[in-house]
């Protein structure tokens, strides 16, 4: 039987009591949003916060809205409102892709955007959308809000930039008009943790790539994010040769971990294949195809 | 703390450790044991219940997030009017072998029926890939909810 170690709880009745909850009770408290990633690891004992302060009321950090020229997801909309959303449907594809491989539709209906953010796993696939989008996160504090980019978020694994006595409020995502994005899985079972996962958006624009971000997850790339493959295809014609080019790029940015989901080489091969099969379908759909 | 949660429409209310799971509540605190604690690391989907009308794993809940929130149970499919059409088809199908899992497939499977009332085979597939038959078998289960999607619930027929 797993039983997390004693604990103590409260339920915070909004942003700023959550703040002054964490400031009140220290190092050893922890947000609990979702529960999916924490309450496993407090079971397995790798995490013994001595109070939890339940973010599950607070109404201020749900929604998908459009702001100006950006979509903002609040931390506690869950990964089953993510899947459906018709708005980052309409912007977005990559999003309902990655959501539909992300664990299994029951944990979705708990887990949350913010909690998988912030768990920062390494082989987390909303960090790979994020980074993939170019993303930035909003943190709050005591003494006001900070935008940081998602490329600049993690710290190392289940490492990021939201302090102690913080939280993490709202996702933002630029719209990009003529965008289409996509994304890839390979996971062992259904519901696993990927192999790898590449995620891609493309512009193209007068016959050649205008704008792009391409995502890995699972495969050690830094910050989730393959800029050198983004970079060469800048102004080039989205042709087959170009695609491999920067797919292998990207695979080039990866430094993967042998592990019981496979050997280093296969998942650089992984990041390679994945990545271009993304960059094929997003700028198919980028051209209307 | 105290915890009050309303579980099938019963308000339950008593003294919990902040730690206690929500599947432990409602198993030995209400004493509703049709919910089955399995794999204890939301894989397997055996505790599946519903929270404020969300299929969720209730090994990954705490009793004290469910505090005065709605609790639905496996206990709560068969009411007046006989089973649910979710019994029927694992009985008609033959949709349970040793019957482990078989609370949280029929839990999933009216979650997922009363959101889309006729769902492919796929759909169906998808819904239940969070929960494990140990017993390997699904073709069963899927026959069931098929089933199940076959044979509305009388309300929502007269509805």
């Amino acid at each position: 039987m797993q039983t997390p170690a004693p604990t103590d709880y409260v339920r915070a009745t909004s942003v700023a009591n959550a703040i002054a909850l964490l400031e009140e009770h220290g190092e050893e408290s922890r947000l609990l949003a979702g529960g999916h990633s924490l309450l496993p690891m407090m079971k397995l004992r790798v995490a013994r916060p001595e109070m939890l302060i339940d973010i599950n009321e607070l109404d201020e950090l749900r929604g998908i809205k459009i702001e100006g020229d950006e979509i903002v997801i609040g931390a506690m909309v869950t990964h089953r409102e993510v899947l459906e959303s018709p708005v980052l449907a309409e912007h977005y594809a990559i999003f309902r892709e990655a959501e539909k491989v992300i664990a299994d539709p029951l944990v979705r209906n708990r887990g949350t955007v913010g909690g998988s953010m912030c768990q920062a796993d390494p082989s987390e696939d909303l960090s790979a959308v994020g980074s993939a989008l170019k993303g930035t996160v909003v943190i709050e504090n005591s003494s006001g809000r900070r935008t940081v980019e998602l490329r600049d978020f993690h710290e190392g694994p289940y490492t990021t930039k939201v302090e102690a006595a913080e939280i993490l409020v709202e996702v933002r995502f630029p719209i990009r008009p003529g965008a289409g994005s996509a994304y890839e899985k390979v996971e062992r079972r259904v519901g696993d943790w990927p192999v790898c996962s590449a995620g891609a958006y493309v512009v193209v624009s007068g016959g050649v790539v205008s704008d792009c971000g391409i995502g890995l997850t699972a495969v050690g790339a830094e910050h989730f994010c393959a800029p050198d493959a983004e970079a060469f295809l800048i102004g080039k014609e989205p042709t087959e040769e170009n695609l491999r080019a920067a797919a292998q790029l990207a695979s080039d940015a990866s430094d993967p971990s042998p592990d019981q989901r496979g050997p280093a080489d296969y998942k650089k091969h992984l990041a390679n294949e994945l990545t271009y099969r993304a960059l094929v379908r997003a700028a198919a759909a980028s051209q209307g195809a | 703390m105290q915890v009050t949660i309303t579980i099938n429409g019963e308000q339950v209310t008593r003294d919990v450790e902040p730690r206690t799971l929500l599947v432990h509540f409602v198993r030995e605190d209400a004493g509703l044991r049709g919910t089955h604690w399995g794999c204890d690391t939301s894989n397997c989907g055996a505790c599946t219940l519903w929270v404020d009308g969300q299929a969720v794993k209730s090994c990954t809940v705490l009793a004290a997030q469910a505090d005065g929130h709605e609790v639905t149970t496996v206990e709560a499919l068969e009411t007046a009017d006989g089973l649910d059409p979710v019994q029927q088809g694992f009985i008609e199908c033959h949709g349970l072998q040793c019957g482990f899992c078989t609370p949280g497939m029929m839990m999933t499977a009216r979650w997922l029926l009363d959101h889309n009332p006729n769902p492919s085979e796929e759909e169906i597939r998808e819904a239940i890939s969070g929960q494990i038959c140990r017993c390997t078998g699904y073709k069963n289960i899927v026959e069931a909810i098929q089933w199940a999607a076959e044979h509305p619930k009388t309300s929502e027929v007269n509805a």
